[in-house]
């Protein structure tokens, strides 16, 4: 599912951080543990192709992925990736379906109604399909961030510190939310933290200190 | 969803810059419109109203005024010039045609104009009801003149002394209308066309009741009981037989007699160049506010990239490539300048035809209904305004570090 090997990157002229290979398979849910400024956020822009590493290789789906143009990288993040960052952040011009719909086009595919009302639904967010993003809170923000994550029935579903600003009855919620989603939509989950809480919800750890 | 939508929707996220980018861009367009508009149909006007004469001849004064009184109908005649004098003109062999006029009365401000049957072929006249003039008091009247003076073949019409006003009307003598001019686009539409000899007879007998002498120069000489030499035309419109004449006529004119030979060709282009100052004023003025456009376009697309840097970025993790957010600000850049283009020209048209509304003489009315091909340049111009304001945005966006931006959050 996913590969990494002998991956490193540097910053400016010196610091170079080096990852261990890793291996995900099909449907496995993984943590991602590491303190702020471990290369967490570097290794997850690595994995969903936003950042070329210096040097390595990455493979998802079979796919070495930096090998692509970078159109098609962008392509095949949209399709295959879905990304929940720990700010939620929506596109404010356009409506919550609207919001859903771009994701769908940007990733090339057609517009379908059917499944974003699904998605809303199974998020229990059905209610808010034509609100704007500022009549919502930040909970509900997180939701329609995690359905439009899902949305594409993606491979891959990574959650970048999900939690971080949470209280814990919120980060319980929203962890059961990822793990729920990921096995409705047969995806593999990589949740990267540094937050103690959210330990002890997984068996399989990546750890970067 | 389309990419028009996303860019459309963005747009109207901030209704207030939109509007100000619109309504600069459409401002500037509205007055380039304008001016587009009014310089093509005033020189259309004047060059078609001049089409087929090479001359003409009239009392001494202003050349240009000669021009404008005898050709368009819009100023003031300099004089009358006496028949004797013009009959010789009229046979010299430069000559191919010669048209008298006898200017000076109006009815309801519409100029009648006495003159011959050669002002038929001269301007190739047609009608559409009744018949041209022939006997005196008959007039044959333009086609804007029977619509707007709401008169029929048969209805009969007093003339007033003088070329705006009804002060002084010549009650003693009707005019009837006999016909009635098809539409020529030209100044014929807003004329009443008459015999010579009906201006005259209106002022001998004008002259032989006494009445108070107004002081207009341009009038006939009213003695009474005049004779054949007393006689006398406002101008004489010409065409030459041989462009020979060209050179050698209005010199002879000038020079051997005691009237004046004006050019329309020349006058006309003295005027323009007069006018086009003006004109060239306003029109950097226009220029001035299209570039203030284009710039208040640029900030607004500039400074939306900065607070938006983390949309576009999300919208790369979406599957948006690079060449996608590039077009989409590009097209945000061209939606702002062609609303404004579309909305500017329209504005334009709005006000050359409030203009010509307001317009007292019938003769250079602007008409707002017309358009032409050249407002396609004004809209492409619009567009490539949009392209040029948004091209530096719209590469930034492309360039943009996504990763860094993602992780300064």
């Amino acid at each position: 599912m996913i590969a990494i090997k002998s991956v490193s990157h540097q910053y400016g002229a010196e610091q170079t951080i080096t990852f261990a290979d890793w291996q995900v398979n099909n449907g496995e849910q993984w943590l991602l543990l590491g303190q702020s400024g471990s290369g967490k956020t570097t290794l997850l822009h690595i994995l969903t192709g936003l950042l070329k590493p210096t040097r390595g290789e990455i493979k998802i789906n079979d796919t070495n992925i930096y090998t692509l143009s970078s159109k098609k990288i962008d392509q095949f993040r949209g399709q295959h990736i879905g990304i929940i960052f720990q700010k939620p952040h929506l596109i404010k011009s356009l409506n919550i379906t609207e919001n859903l719909i771009l994701a769908q086009t940007f990733a090339g595919l057609t517009t379908n109604k059917v499944r974003i009302e699904e998605v809303l639904a199974s998020l229990d967010m059905a209610h808010k399909k034509n609100a704007y993003p500022q009549e919502l809170s930040q909970g509900q923000l997180q939701r329609v961030t995690i359905a439009r994550a899902v949305i594409n029935k993606p491979t891959l579903l990574i959650a970048d510190e999900p939690t971080s600003s949470l209280d814990d009855k919120n980060a319980e919620a929203v962890l059961a939310l990822l793990k729920e989603q990921s096995e409705l939509n047969q995806a593999t989950l990589v949740v990267a933290t540094h937050d103690k809480r959210v330990k002890d919800a997984f068996n399989l750890t990546y750890d970067l200190s | 969803m389309s990419p028009f939508k996303i860019s459309w929707k963005n747009i109207w996220a901030k209704p207030l810059n939109a509007a100000l980018n619109i309504l600069l861009i459409a401002f500037g367009t509205a007055i380039l419109t304008v001016l587009l508009l009014a310089s093509t149909q005033i020189e259309d006007k004047l060059d078609k109203n001049s089409k087929d004469i090479d001359l003409v001849v009239g009392a001494k004064g202003s050349p240009l005024q000669l021009i404008l009184s005898s050709i368009y109908y819009i100023d003031f005649p300099t004089g009358n010039i006496p028949m004797m004098e013009a009959q010789k003109l009229m046979k010299s062999p430069f000559v191919k045609r010669a048209v008298p006029l006898a200017l000076g009365d109006n009815h309801n401000g519409v100029r009648i104009v006495g003159t011959d049957s050669n002002y038929i072929s001269l301007y190739g006249l047609k009608l559409q009801n009744g018949k041209f003039w022939g006997a005196d008091l008959e007039a044959t009247i333009g086609a804007n003149v029977a619509k707007e003076q709401n008169l029929k073949i048969g209805d009969t019409f007093f003339g007033g002394h003088g070329l705006t006003e009804m002060k002084d009307e010549h009650k003693d003598h009707a005019y009837k209308v006999v016909g009635i001019l098809a539409p020529q686009q030209n100044v014929t539409d807003n004329l009443i066309l008459t015999g010579i000899g009906s201006v005259w007879k209106m002022h001998e007998e004008h002259a032989d009741e006494e009445h108070v002498e107004e002081e207009h120069h341009h009038h006939e000489d009213e003695t009474a009981h005049v004779q054949e030499k007393d006689r006398e035309y406002t101008s004489l419109l010409i065409q030459y037989r041989s462009p020979m004449a060209v050179a050698m006529f209005p010199m002879m004119v000038n020079q051997t007699t005691n009237m004046q030979a004006a050019s329309p060709a020349q006058e006309s282009t003295r005027l323009f160049s007069l006018i086009g100052v003006g004109v060239d004023t306003l029109q950097w003025f226009a220029l001035l506010i299209m570039f203030i456009a284009a710039i208040s376009v640029f900030v607004n697309l500039y400074n939306s990239l900065k607070e938006r840097s983390y949309d576009l970025a999300i919208m790369r993790t979406l599957g948006a490539s690079k060449g996608k957010l590039f077009s989409l600000i590009i097209l945000e850049g061209l939606i702002l300048t062609l609303i404004g283009t579309i909305i500017g020209v329209a504005l334009g048209h709005g006000i050359l035809q409030l203009i010509g509304s307001y317009q007292e003489s019938s003769q250079a009315k602007m008409n707002g209904l017309l358009f032409i091909n050249e407002e396609f340049y004004l809209l492409a111009a619009g567009l490539m305004i949009g392209i040029v304001a948004a091209i530096i945005p719209a590469i930034q966006a492309y360039r943009a570090d996504i990763s860094k931006i993602l992780a300064k959050n």
